[in-house]
C-alpha cells in the first residue's frame, strides 16, 4: 500500500453540515440544541470575533493603512478573509463572460463580510405578479413565523412601516441619522423618494434571554466582526453557541470533495481534504446539509458523481447550478458644499445602514419588471486608505476660507487646510436591485480545470439584460435627482449607456442565490419546499440556493429563516423515521 | 448583556475607558515614532498576513537619493503648521516606502516619476531636485500640482505628482498626528444620540422626518 490513502472515520452522526455560514450555522444551531449529534465541516480556519476581529484598531495600526490585499479583499480590518481569488482555488468563465466570486473560507463564511443589512423578502417577493418573475412554491405567510424567530433568536433594529411589500419585523430601535444623512432624507422627500431607518442585525438594546452578546457602543464598524457578539456573525451567535451545547463537533479547513452515497442513491456522508495535512478523509451521516454557498454547493452535487447519479447528485432535473442570480447594483458619490468646515463629533455610528429606500414604485409604469433599494451612508469616518482622494479636485470647484475660488490641485498649508474643511462632507448611495433568475445564467463544472486539491472547479456564464440594464438607468437618475435636491455636488464618474448605467459586473454584490431551486414539479427543480432534494431525500441545501427568484432585499435573513424552517422540517422527518 | 457589560468583555469599563484612552496618548515627541508603527498586536492576522508583511517590511525599494526626494516633496505637500507637523515628522515617506512593495503598480509610476523629475531639474537648474534650491523645487512643482493650467508637455508630471499627493494625504492623515488634526474623534466604545441639536440648527434639519 502507498503512502495516498483515505482516512474512514467508523463514528456515525446525525447529520453532517457543509459550510459555517447563515444557512449552515443555523442548520446546525437548530439541530445541535434538539439534542442531534452534528458534525460541521468548514473549508477555512476558525474564527471567533472575540478574539480575532481587528475591532478598535487605528489606521495606523496597519501598514498598508487598512487597505486591501489579496488576503482580505474588503481592507486589511475587515473580518472576511479571501476575495475574489483564492491561491490555488480558480474558477473559469465561459463565452466571454463575466462572474466575479467571492469567498472567504473562515467560521462563519461570508457572514464576517456582509453589511447586516437584514431585510425579509414581502408578499410579492415569493409570489411575484409582473408576468415575468417566476413564483415560489411558499409564500410570505408560511415563512413569516421563521422570520420573526429569526428576530428574536439573533436580533433586528427597525421601525414599523407597515409598507405592503416590506414586511416588518419584531424590531429594536434604529441609530439615527448622521448629518449627510440627514440631508439625504431631506433631498429624497423632495425627489419623491421614502427613506426610512435602516433594518440591521446590530443588538441597540440587550437581546432578551440572551448574556452572551453585548449591545452596540457604536464604533461602526460591524465589517470587522463585533468582539461584543453586537452584532450577528453566525460563529458569534450560532456555531460557537452551538459548539457549547455539546452535540455539534466543528472541523475547521475540511475542503468538501464530494457528498458519498450508496447504491440505492441515499447519502452516507462526504468525502473532504484537511488543509492542515493535506490526508482524505471520509465521515459519515445519516443526513447530509449542504450550506457551502450556493455556487460551492452547487459545484459539490455535480462533483458527486455515480452509478445512480451519472449527472452529479439531485440532478435529475440538469438544473443543478442554473437560475444563478445575483443582485445588480449601481452607486453614486456626491459631497454637500454646506458642510466644508463642520463641526467635529462622534459619527461613528453602527457598521450597517443607518437610514435606506425601499422600493415603492410601480413597475408597470416602467421598462424593467422588478425593482431595487437604495442604501445610503455619509458622515465623518475613520481616515484610512485613499483618504480625501477627491480634495485636490473640488478645492479647485467650491470657494476657499475667503470664499474666493482657486485652481484645483495644489500643496502646502493650503492644501493642507482644504483636506480639513473637505472632512466629513462626502455621503454615497447605492441600488441593490432585482437580478432576474434565467434558465442561461448558470455555473456548471470545468471539464479540463481543477484546483490544488485535484477537485474540479466552477465555470461560470452569466449576462445581464434589458431588465437590470433599465434597471441600472433608474437607479441612476434616482440618484442624481436625489443629489441635486441635497445641494450636493456628485464625484463619483458619471454614468451612462456605454458602462450600463455602472451596473456592476455579476457577482459583485456578493448576493448570489438560486443555482438549486426549490419547486413542487422536480422536472424543473432541484429541491422541494422544504429545501429537500427531489432525488435524495437525505439531502438538504440551506445557503441561498433554493431561492426561486430572488428581491431586491439582501438574502441574508430568509437565508436564516429557510434554513431554520428546514432544520425543524428535518427534526420533524427524523421523529417520523422518513430520513 | 448591557453596554456596560459588553464593554467589560472588551476589558473596557465605562470608568477606565476615558482613563485608559488617557494613559494610551503618547507624548508629542513619541507621536512620530508611534504614528507609522503597527502595535504588534496581531491576534486578528492570518499566518500568511503576518508573514506578507514581515517579508515587505524586510524588502528596501527606493534608494536614499528617491527616500530624500520623497520626503522633500512629501513636506511641500504637507508642511508644518500651527495644527501639526509635516509628512515627514508623521512617517510619510516610510509609509509610502512600504506601500509600493505592497502595491507594485505604484513602483513604475513612482520610481519613473521621480527619475523625470529629477531630469526636468538637471535640465533646468543643473542639479537633481533634492539639491536644488527651496526656490527651484517650488518652482517647478507649480508646474505639475495644478492639473487645470499645468502645460501639455508637463502632463506625465502632474501624473506623477497626484500619485504623490494621494499617498502623502493618506500616509499623513491615518496617523495619531493627522487623526488629530483632522478632529477625527470616533473608534471609541460611545453612545450614538444622533447629530447634536445646535448642529441640526444650525443647517435648519429641525423638521427633518424620515418616513
Amino acid at each position: 500500500m502507498g503512502d495516498f490513502q483515505i482516512k474512514k472515520s467508523s463514528k456515525v452522526y446525525d447529520a453532517v453540515v457543509v459550510g459555517s455560514g447563515a444557512g449552515g450555522g443555523m442548520a446546525a444551531y437548530v439541530l445541535a440544541h434538539a439534542g442531534v449529534k452534528v458534525l460541521m465541516l468548514e473549508a477555512g480556519a476558525y474564527f471567533d470575533p472575540a478574539k480575532h476581529s481587528s475591532q478598535l484598531k487605528f489606521p495606523y495600526e496597519s501598514p498598508r493603512r487598512g487597505a486591501r490585499t489579496k488576503e482580505r479583499g474588503f481592507g486589511d480590518f475587515d473580518a472576511a478573509f479571501g476575495s475574489w481569488e483564492l491561491d490555488g482555488e480558480p474558477y473559469t468563465t465561459k463565452d466571454n463572460t463575466q462572474f466575479d466570486w467571492f469567498r472567504s473560507r473562515m467560521l462563519g463564511g461570508r457572514t464576517n463580510h456582509w453589511g447586516r443589512i437584514s431585510l425579509r423578502f414581502g408578499p410579492k417577493d415569493f409570489q411575484p405578479d409582473d408576468g415575468v418573475s417566476e413564483r415560489w412554491p411558499i409564500t410570505y405567510d408560511e415563512v413569516k413565523p421563521y422570520y420573526d424567530k429569526v428576530d428574536r433568536l439573533l436580533g433586528i433594529f427597525g421601525t414599523v412601516e407597515g409598507l405592503e411589500n416590506e414586511p416588518d419585523g419584531i424590531f429594536m430601535k434604529p441609530p439615527k441619522p448622521r448629518l449627510p444623512e440627514l440631508f439625504i432624507v431631506k433631498g429624497a422627500a423632495a425627489a419623491g423618494v421614502k427613506v426610512i431607518p435602516g433594518r440591521g442585525s446590530v443588538l441597540t438594546e440587550p437581546l432578551p434571554g440572551n448574556k452572551e452578546r453585548g449591545t452596540c457602543f457604536y464604533c461602526g464598524q460591524c465589517g470587522r466582526a463585533c468582539k461584543a457578539y453586537a452584532d450577528f456573525s453566525s460563529s458569534s451567535c450560532l456555531v460557537i453557541p452551538a459548539l457549547k451545547t455539546g452535540n455539534l463537533e466543528l472541523i475547521s479547513n475540511a475542503m468538501v470533495r464530494e457528498v458519498l452515497t450508496d447504491k440505492n442513491g441515499q447519502a452516507t456522508g462526504v468525502s473532504y481534504i484537511s488543509k492542515d495535512d493535506m490526508q482524505e478523509y471520509q465521515v459519515s451521516a445519516k443526513t447530509v446539509i449542504l450550506g457551502a454557498s450556493s455556487c460551492e454547493s452547487a459545484r459539490i452535487m455535480l462533483n458527486s458523481k455515480s452509478t445512480v447519479y451519472a449527472n452529479g447528485l439531485g440532478n435529475s432535473s440538469g438544473l443543478v447550478g442554473r437560475y444563478l442570480q445575483d443582485s445588480t447594483g449601481s452607486s453614486q458619490s456626491g459631497i454637500l458644499p454646506q458642510l466644508l468646515d463642520r463641526k467635529r463629533f462622534n459619527e461613528d455610528a453602527t457598521g450597517t445602514i443607518n437610514i435606506y429606500a425601499p422600493w415603492l414604485q410601480d413597475n408597470k409604469k416602467l421598462d424593467f419588471p422588478r425593482g431595487y433599494h437604495i442604501e445610503f451612508g455619509g458622515g465623518m469616518s475613520m481616515p484610512g486608505y485613499g483618504f480625501g482622494s477627491y480634495v485636490p479636485k473640488y478645492n479647485g470647484v467650491l470657494p476657499g476660507r475667503d470664499g474666493k475660488k482657486k485652481e484645483a490641485g495644489g500643496y502646502g498649508a493650503s492644501l493642507k487646510d482644504d483636506y480639513r474643511r473637505f472632512y466629513g462632507i462626502q455621503f454615497g448611495m447605492a441600488g441593490r436591485g432585482v437580478g432576474m433568475a434565467r434558465y442561461d445564467n448558470y455555473c456548471e463544472i470545468d471539464p479540463n480545470v481543477v484546483d490544488k486539491y485535484g477537485i474540479p472547479v466552477l465555470r461560470f456564464n452569466y449576462k445581464w439584460n434589458n431588465d437590470e440594464i433599465n434597471q441600472a438607468r433608474h437607479m441612476q437618475e434616482t440618484f442624481s435627482r436625489i443629489i441635486h435636491e441635497m445641494g450636493g455636488i456628485p464625484i463619483s464618474k458619471p454614468h451612462g449607456p456605454e458602462d450600463m448605467w455602472g451596473l456592476e459586473a455579476p457577482g459583485r454584490i456578493i448576493h448570489e442565490v438560486g443555482t438549486t431551486r426549490m419547486g413542487n414539479d422536480s422536472r424543473k427543480s432541484v429541491l422541494n419546499k422544504w429545501c429537500q432534494s427531489h432525488d435524495c431525500k437525505n439531502l438538504f441545501v440551506v445557503d441561498g440556493g433554493s431561492h426561486v427568484q430572488q428581491s431586491d432585499k439582501n438574502a441574508t435573513w430568509t437565508i436564516l429563516a429557510l434554513s431554520m424552517r428546514t432544520a425543524e422540517y428535518i427534526l420533524d422527518q427524523r421523529s417520523k423515521q422518513n430520513i | 448583556m448591557d453596554r456596560r457589560e459588553s464593554l467589560k468583555a472588551l476589558g473596557i469599563t465605562t470608568i477606565s475607558a476615558g482613563v485608559l484612552l488617557d494613559a494610551c496618548k503618547p507624548k508629542p515627541k513619541e507621536q512620530a515614532e508611534k504614528a507609522a508603527a503597527n502595535t504588534g498586536d496581531t491576534a486578528d492576522r492570518q499566518p500568511v498576513e503576518i508573514e506578507r508583511d514581515k517579508k515587505l517590511h524586510a524588502e528596501t525599494f527606493f534608494t536614499p537619493h528617491e527616500m530624500a526626494t520623497i520626503t522633500i516633496l512629501g513636506d511641500i505637500i504637507i508642511p508644518k503648521d500651527e495644527h501639526s507637523g509635516s509628512a515627514s515628522d508623521a512617517k510619510v515617506p516610510e509609509f509610502i516606502e512600504f506601500i509600493v512593495k505592497d502595491m507594485p503598480e505604484h513602483q513604475t509610476p513612482m520610481r519613473g516619476g521621480l527619475r523625470w523629475l529629477d531630469v526636468q531639474c538637471m535640465n533646468r537648474y543643473s542639479n537633481a531636485f533634492k539639491d536644488c534650491t527651496r526656490q527651484q523645487q517650488l518652482e517647478l512643482v507649480d508646474e505639475i500640482a495644478y492639473p487645470g493650467k499645468a502645460k501639455p508637455e508637463m502632463q506625465q508630471g502632474v501624473a506623477f505628482f497626484d500619485r504623490m499627493r494621494s499617498l502623502t494625504a493618506t500616509g499623513f492623515f491615518t496617523t495619531k498626528m493627522g487623526i488629530d488634526d483632522l478632529g477625527y474623534v470616533g473608534n471609541v466604545p460611545n453612545k450614538w444620540e444622533g447629530v447634536p441639536e445646535d448642529i441640526i440648527k444650525q443647517y435648519g434639519l429641525e423638521n427633518v422626518k424620515l418616513g
